[in-house]
C-alpha cells in the first residue's frame, strides 16, 4: 500500500520524501492542475530537480495535469504532458480524455492515472477509461466504504482513495458551484473558491466571509473564522440557518485504513498541495506509521491517539469526518 | 433553432408527471428528454412508465431521447443504467462516462449530456469518434468558448456529424453529491430520507444570511439559486447552437416556450426578473446578469 503525499513547492517535496512518502505528486506552475494557486508549484527547472530527488530516494513523481485543455489553447496541456515525461515522471495524472489520449498516444510507456477530477465513480465509468490505457484510478470521494469494496471486488485495476486532507463533498471534476459564484471552476481554472474572490470584513466583532460578493459565513467572536470555501458555508434554508452542505471539516480515514488494506487499495493519496512543508512533514509521519502497523499486522491495527491528535490539529475547524466512506455521513 | 425539454430535475408525484407529458405532447418543443437523471431511489415513474410516455410523446410528432442519471455509485444503478441503453428505441443522453461506456460497446450513438466532460474540439472529435451524435455544451461554458471550439480545424471535418445544443432556461443543475441535501435539510439521513424531495417540487431554496438566492437543494443535486434565462441571446446562437433547451419548471414553462420562440430574431426581448442570470453564456460568473 503505497502513501502519496502532495507537494506544491520543493522544501514540501523533501519533507514529504524524508518523512516516508512512497511517491509525492505535483503540479505545474500554470492552469494544467487542479491546485492553481500564486506561489505554488513547479517551472520546469524545478520539475527536473524534483524528479532527481524523488528518483535519487528511490520514490515515484506523479504530475497532475488534470484540468480540462481549453479550446484556444490546447497546447499548453500537451506541453505540460511534453514537460512532465521529459523531466522523468514516473506517473501522469490525467482527466481530460483529449489529453489522456495524447499521452497515450505519444508517450505509451509512461504510467497514466485517472485523476479524480475524471470523476470515475462506478465500473461502467472506469471501463471507459480503460481504452486510454490507465493503470490506476483516483476514486471521488463521494463513496461510501461499501461502493469502494464493490469497485475492488469487480475491477482489475489499481485504486487510489483519498485518506486525509480538505474533503470535496461534490464529485469531483462535474462540480460548477465555484464558477457558478466566480466565473472560476476547477475545472476550468484549476482552483475552488479562489483567495482572489474572498473578502473579510469585521463588523463590530462579527466578521463575514465574501466569496465574490456573496457572503459566505458570519463569525461571532469566540468563533474560529474559516476559509470561504462556498460549500462550507452557513446559509438559510427555510427557517433553519446551518451548514446547509458541509460543515469545515476535514477528511480522515485512519478508521478504515484495516478495511482499505483488506481489499487491496493500492494507494492513499494525502490531499494538500497547497500545504506548508511543515503540515506535510508531519501528515507524511503519521501515516508512514499508520501504513507500517497495518501491512505488519493487519488484524492487529489500533489507531494510536497520538496519530489522531497530530491530524485533528491539521484539520479544518480542528474537526475531521470519515466523510462518505462512512454512510452515516450521507 | 430547435428547441428541447430537458428532463425533469425534480420529484415530481406519478400524476403530476403524467399531466405534464401530456401537456408536452400538446407543445410546441421539438425534442424531449425524460427519465430520472438525479437519484435512483425516486421511483414514481419506473423505466417502462418512462418508455410508455416516450413512445407516447413520439406519437404526438416529438423527437424523444432518454436522459440517464449523472451520478452511478452502486451496482443496482448500473442495472437500471443497463435498461436504458438497451431501450432499443430511443437515443439516450448520456451524462455519466460510464453511459458512453455502454452505448460504444453496442455502437449506439448518444447525445453528451452538460455533465460529460467536454471542454475542447480534440475530445470533442474523440467523442464523435465513440458515437456523439450531439453535444450539450457544460453549463459553466461560454457562448465565446462554444465558438472557440467550433471554429478549429480539428474538428471542420466532422461538423456536420453531431449538432450543438446549450442549456438556456432554469435552475442550473451545479453539483452532485453522496449526499441527500434535501434530506439533510429535514436532519434525516439519506438511508432514511423518505423520499421527502418530493414535498418540494421546485427544490428547497438556500440564501446567503443577507438574503441572496444562492442555491437550490434538490436532493443529491445542488442546482443554481437563481433560473438561468438566455431569452435575450437567442439571436446571437444561430452559427453555433442548434437546439436550445428549456428545463422543466413547476409553472410556466410553456408560457416562456412561447416568449423564446417569438424572441428568436432578437425582436420581442424579454425584461428579466431580479432573479434571473446569464453569466455563463456571458462569460461571467455564472450568477451574474450582463
Amino acid at each position: 500500500m503505497e502513501l502519496l503525499c502532495p507537494a506544491g513547492s520543493m522544501p514540501a517535496l523533501k519533507a514529504a520524501i524524508e518523512h516516508g512518502a512512497d511517491a509525492v505528486y505535483i503540479g505545474l506552475k500554470d492552469d494544467t492542475n487542479a491546485r492553481h494557486f500564486a506561489g505554488l508549484n513547479f517551472d520546469e527547472a524545478r520539475l527536473k530537480e524534483a524528479a532527481r530527488f524523488v528518483h535519487q530516494h528511490g520514490k515515484k513523481l506523479h504530475v497532475a495535469i488534470n484540468t480540462f485543455a481549453h479550446p484556444d489553447n490546447y497546447q499548453r496541456w500537451q506541453r505540460a504532458v511534453d514537460m512532465a515525461a521529459h523531466a522523468g515522471a514516473d506517473v501522469l495524472i490525467l482527466a481530460d480524455i483529449a489529453v489522456l489520449a495524447y499521452a497515450a498516444e505519444r508517450y505509451p510507456k509512461l504510467e497514466r492515472h485517472l485523476s479524480v477530477q475524471a470523476s470515475a465513480t462506478n465500473v461502467a465509468a472506469i471501463n471507459f477509461y480503460r481504452q486510454f490505457g490507465i493503470s490506476r484510478v483516483v476514486l471521488p470521494r463521494v463513496l461510501s466504504m461499501q461502493q469502494v469494496r464493490a469497485i475492488a471486488r469487480s475491477c482489475e485495476i489499481d485504486l487510489e482513495v483519498f485518506a486525509f486532507g480538505s474533503l470535496c463533498i461534490m464529485a469531483e471534476g462535474r462540480c460548477y458551484l465555484s464558477s457558478y459564484m466566480t466565473g472560476q471552476s476547477p475545472n476550468t481554472a484549476g482552483a475552488c473558491s479562489p483567495a482572489a474572490f474572498v473578502e473579510w470584513q469585521d463588523n463590530d466583532g462579527t466578521l463575514e466571509s465574501r466569496l465574490n460578493g456573496i457572503l459566505i459565513d458570519r463569525f461571532a467572536p469566540n468563533e474560529t473564522a474559516g476559509y470561504p470555501t462556498l460549500c462550507k458555508g452557513r446559509f438559510s434554508v427555510g427557517d433553519d440557518t446551518y451548514h446547509a452542505l458541509e460543515e469545515p471539516t476535514s477528511l480522515n480515514t485512519l478508521d478504515l485504513l484495516p478495511q482499505l488494506y483488506a481489499e487491496g487499495i493500492t494507494s492513499l493519496k494525502i490531499e494538500g498541495r497547497q500545504r506548508s512543508p511543515a503540515y506535510v512533514a508531519q501528515i507524511t509521519k503519521v501515516w508512514r506509521a499508520a501504513i507500517d502497523a497495518v501491512v505488519s499486522a493487519p488484524d492487529h491495527f489500533n489507531v494510536q491517539p497520538h496519530w489522531q491528535q497530530v491530524l485533528a490539529g491539521l484539520s479544518e475547524g480542528s474537526q475531521t469526518t470519515l466523510g462518505a466512506y462512512h454512510r452515516k455521513w450521507k | 433553432m430547435q428547441f428541447s425539454l430537458g428532463p425533469v430535475l425534480y420529484f415530481w408525484p406519478k400524476a403530476q408527471m403524467l399531466q405534464f407529458y401530456r401537456e408536452v405532447a400538446d407543445s410546441d418543443f421539438d425534442i424531449v428528454y425524460l427519465g430520472e437523471t438525479v437519484c435512483s431511489k425516486r421511483r414514481e415513474l419506473k423505466f417502462d412508465d418512462y418508455l410508455a410516455v416516450a413512445q407516447m410523446l413520439r406519437e404526438a410528432g416529438k423527437q424523444v431521447c432518454l436522459s440517464s442519471m449523472t451520478l452511478y455509485e452502486a451496482p443496482g444503478e448500473l442495472r437500471e443504467l443497463r435498461k436504458y441503453v438497451d431501450n432499443g428505441e430511443f437515443l439516450v443522453e448520456a451524462n455519466d462516462v460510464g453511459a458512453i461506456s455502454m452505448l460504444q460497446e453496442q455502437s449506439l450513438p448518444f447525445v453528451a449530456g452538460a455533465a460529460i466532460n467536454c471542454y475542447n474540439q480534440h475530445t470533442l472529435r474523440r467523442l464523435v469518434g465513440m458515437g456523439l451524435k450531439r453535444w450539450v455544451l457544460p453549463v459553466e461554458l461560454s457562448g465565446q468558448w462554444l465558438s472557440d471550439v467550433l471554429n478549429q480545424s480539428v474538428i471542420s471535418d466532422i461538423r456536420d456529424c453531431f449538432t450543438t445544443e446549450v442549456f438556456s432556461f432554469g435552475h442550473l443543475p451545479l453539483a452532485w453529491s453522496g449526499r441527500c441535501f434535501t434530506a439533510r435539510s429535514e436532519n434525516r439521513s439519506k438511508d432514511q430520507c423518505e423520499l421527502c424531495c418530493i414535498k418540494y417540487p421546485e427544490g428547497r431554496q438556500v440564501s446567503s444570511q443577507d438574503g441572496t438566492q444562492v442555491f437550490v437543494l434538490n436532493g443529491i443535486q445542488t442546482l443554481s439559486g437563481y433560473r438561468y434565462n438566455l431569452v435575450n441571446q437567442l439571436s446571437t446562437m444561430h452559427n453555433t447552437v442548434d437546439i436550445v433547451r428549456l428545463s422543466p419548471q413547476l409553472t410556466g414553462t410553456f408560457d416562456w416556450l412561447a416568449k423564446f420562440k417569438a424572441n428568436r430574431g432578437g425582436t420581442a426581448p424579454q425584461q428579466l426578473s431580479a432573479t434571473d442570470s446569464n453569466g455563463y453564456w456571458l462569460q461571467l460568473a455564472g450568477m451574474a446578469t450582463g
